[in-house]
């Protein structure tokens, strides 16, 4: 009984350093970065002000200009979906390649990971900017960079489900004597439909969103408009933009929603 | 009439599955092939059709040789022989009803198949079906939603749509309790007696083994050591199945027969009693 | 046979069940979908003689593109702004997840009180329909062009992210263990402290990770509309047509994105 009563802690030495020193390392990283950035503090005591001048000046929205962006919503609708089915159609065999019940060698599986993941690193406006070089401004730009960037999504995720294929039930059908193509049909096909769907509608839900900046750097598009209309200080014509955005956009993730909910 | 002569199946790693087994199924008998773990049961059941490839050997149906099959070929002949998987092996997310009519693809063009566009008979062969084994009324339900046992009735059911000339069943009641268990092996003999097809079943549970089955092949570390009426399988036939003991002199016959007693259930034929094979 | 079943020639027919209210309604939302399909297509007017001849124009650029600029000049200037972005990112997604975290308590339906739980909700909702680069270019005309204007651009985008699955995983938590930690006589703060912060402390730092990763991705680009980071340098070389040096940035912004990717990656392995 004699010596120190007996105590309860939730971590013993050694761990409690180290939770100390990851949050003292990184506090340290945060304070560095803010010093770094060398922000002039200025700005911020001012910025709410800016804010709500700026705010103010786009009270209310223009509405009347609004018929002038229908088309261009429209054009922004179409990017999404032509870019979405594109990318749907090429990462298909991105997929194949990139799952690892499937994949025939080592060499297509780091092709797959190599397409995928130079895909996925860079952003759809960065995509826009080199194919608007190529293909020249309009929406054919903004497709391709949808597409491609989307590539890489899509195959990722239907390449992990690839993997959960449970070729048993595939075997089921396969001892009746099927075609190849029947057992694509009934034994595959039923497996990753759900996902396939699901993955497809939520990827097009964000290529509508990300197409609506396309036309930032020309790609078409709503972005277009709202980039000019930025350009010339329009305030009033550039929230009625952006709130035909939102509207568009609320839009779309409600179908998102309702064709994942739909398929099981 | 199923033949297998001198099938044999080696791995590549050089394990030895299956070594020189030759058996005649036929009629409608119901046949179950017990043995110890590993002993090959499964392979052998998987190599008549073709799942596992045989390396030696020959197997046939009906005067068919499976062996030496292409691709098409082997396709038209797994239509007459039905499977039953101790998973089940049913495509979880499709309905009951597309599982079973999933026993006649063989036989309908790969755009009927996408349109689930089958013959009249066959969807009217499944819904039979449905009721022999009880689902009467579940055919829009998703295999996902049933029970083991309901599963394994549709399993029975899509080997049974196809009108196959044999049905094999690969442990089809291990993942069953009990009595879900001897529904399955009573629904076996019924098919197996009512449709005129002979019925092997490879099964661990010797028990139910001997109460179900009219004939017994037993297979020990590969080889057919057993081959004989239910009710001549002794302590001591056990023994060399379960323990690879020496068969004793006045065990029953270990090479299969051939007479054509193995037509008709219920009448046991007299074995031949043969010494035993070195 | 089953009772009130049909004759052997009754059921011949079977018609797999549709997740729609009726066979109609699937037909029709099928046909909308193609329509919707077939209209974009005709609409933007992609030709294959387009995308070939656009195809022709990718080998010149690509040509002009290497080798990437490597130049001692250039690759410091990349350099800094590299940092600058990481940053950016650090500061942003502290910030952001610190606002975040009050919202979140407003918008955990079990937590808060109604109004309360709308606001919260609609906040998150508006936060993440706008696009980032949207949110940033306001930024930037409220503070400037600079960094400031991207980490509050992307603080603003964390929040909505981080509120709404932090809301999420307050939801889901068991009240029992918050009830049972009331009932011995805690307050309010105390049952939260021992009652909930346990339970959504392990995910939580998984998706703080998650939110410095693909806040990591929009630092890097968020300059091309003047709110600091790579985008900066990229915009400027873009415009300038120096095919090289978009090379080399481009080169710089998959590099960091692939370290931000490997450590969340470690990271999240070693807290779940």
């Amino acid at each position: 009984m004699a010596g120190a009563t007996p105590e309860w802690r939730r971590f013993d030495a050694r761990e409690r350093l180290v939770r100390i020193g990851s949050v003292v390392g990184a506090a340290l990283v945060v304070i560095g970065s803010w010093e770094l950035l060398d922000i002039n503090l200025q700005y911020v005591t001012t910025a709410p002000a800016q804010v709500g001048d700026l705010f103010g000046r786009m009270y209310p929205p223009d509405v009347t200009y609004l018929p002038n962006a229908v088309g261009p919503l429209a054009e922004t609708i179409q990017i999404a979906v032509v870019g979405t089915i594109a990318a749907v159609v090429m990462a298909a065999p991105v997929a194949y390649i990139t799952a690892e019940n499937t994949t025939p060698n080592r060499v297509t599986y780091a092709l797959g990971k190599l397409i995928v993941t130079v895909s996925r690193s860079v952003h759809t406006i960065v995509w826009a900017l080199l194919f608007v070089v190529m293909f020249g401004p309009g929406a054919l730009a903004g497709t391709v960079a949808t597409a491609v960037r989307s590539i890489g999504f899509v195959g990722k995720l239907l390449g992990e489900e690839i993997e959960e294929i449970d070729f048993d039930q595939v075997e089921g059908v396969k001892a009746t004597g099927a075609s190849p193509f029947q057992l694509l049909v009934y034994g595959i096909v039923p497996q990753i439909k759900p996902a396939l769907v699901g993955i497809s509608v939520y990827r097009w839900d964000i290529n509508v969103r990300a197409a609506t900046i396309l036309g930032f750097v020309g790609a078409g598009g709503i972005g277009v408009q709202l980039f000019e209309a930025i350009d010339s200080f329009a305030w009033r014509t550039v929230s009625a933009l952006l709130f035909a955005i939102l509207a568009v956009v609320v839009v779309s993730e409600g179908i998102s929603a309702y064709a994942r909910r739909k398929v099981r | 009439m199923l033949e297998t002569e001198t099938l044999g199946k080696t791995y590549p790693t050089g394990d030895e599955a299956l070594r020189d087994v030759s058996v005649e199924i036929g009629g409608r008998e119901v046949v179950a092939m017990i043995g110890p773990s590993g002993a090959g049961k499964s392979t052998f059941v998987r190599c008549i059709n073709r799942l596992v490839e045989p390396t030696t050997g020959s197997i046939s149906l009906d005067g068919q040789e499976l062996t030496g099959l292409s691709e098409d070929e082997l396709r038209n002949a797994r239509r007459d022989i039905g499977m039953v998987f101790q998973e089940y092996n049913l495509v979880e997310r499709l309905t009951v009803m597309e599982n079973v009519l999933s026993g006649r693809l063989g036989y309908v063009s790969n755009w009927a198949a996408l349109r689930r566009n089958f013959p009249p008979e066959d969807v009217e062969r499944a819904y039979e079906l449905l009721e022999l084994v009880g689902l009467d009324g579940m055919e829009n339900n998703r295999v996902d939603e049933l029970s083991g046992g309901q599963r394994q009735r549709v399993g029975i059911a899509r080997a049974v749509v196809q009108e196959p000339k044999i049905v094999l069943a690969d442990e089809p009641t291990s993942s069953l309790d009990p009595e879900t268990s001897r529904d399955v092996m009573e629904l076996l003999t019924d098919i197996a007696i009512d449709r005129d097809v002979p019925v092997l079943i490879n099964i661990h549970e010797v028990d139910l083994a001997e109460t179900y089955a009219d004939r017994i092949l037993g297979l020990y570390d590969g080889e057919l050591v057993f081959d004989g009426r239910a009710a001549d399988l002794t302590t001591e036939s056990k023994g060399v199945i379960y323990r690879g003991e020496e068969p004793p002199e006045s065990a029953t016959a270990v090479r299969a027969r051939q007479s054509s007693d193995a037509e008709t259930t219920g009448q046991r034929a007299d074995p031949e009693p043969l010494s035993a094979e070195d | 046979m089953a009772t009130g079943s049909n004759t052997a020639t009754g059921r011949q027919t079977w018609q797999r069940p549709t997740a729609f209210r009726n066979r109609y309604t699937k037909w029709a939302v099928y046909g909308a979908v193609l329509a919707l399909v077939v209209w974009s297509v005709t609409s933007l007017q992609i030709t294959p003689g387009r995308f070939l001849s656009g195809l022709g124009y990718g080998y010149e650029l690509i040509d002009s593109m290497l080798p990437p600029e490597t130049g001692s000049e250039y690759t410091l200037r990349l350099l800094d702004r590299m940092i600058e972005t990481i940053a950016m990112a650090m500061v942003a997604t502290v910030g952001g997840i610190a606002i975040s975290l009050p919202v979140a308590f407003g918008a955990a339906e079990n937590l808060a009180p109604r109004p309360l739980y709308y606001l919260s909700r609609g906040i998150i909702s508006v936060t993440r329909a706008i696009d980032g680069l949207i949110v940033a270019i306001i930024a930037v005309i409220a503070l400037g062009f600079g960094p400031l204007a991207g980490i509050v651009a992307i603080s603003f985008k964390t929040i909505g992210f981080f509120s709404k699955l932090f809301a999420e995983d307050l939801e889901d938590i068991d009240m029992g263990g918050v009830e049972a930690v009331r009932a011995t006589g805690a307050t309010q703060f105390q049952s939260v402290v021992y009652g909930v912060v346990p339970q959504v402390v392990p995910r939580f730092a998984g998706l703080a990770v998650y939110r410095w990763d693909i806040n990591i991705r929009s630092s890097t680009i968020v300059g091309i509309v003047g709110a600091g980071g790579l985008g900066v340098l990229l915009q400027r070389a873009y415009s300038r047509y120096e095919y090289d040096y978009v090379a080399a940035i481009l080169i710089a912004i998959i590099a960091v994105v692939l370290v931000a990717e490997f450590v969340s990656a470690v990271v999240r392995r070693r807290v779940q």
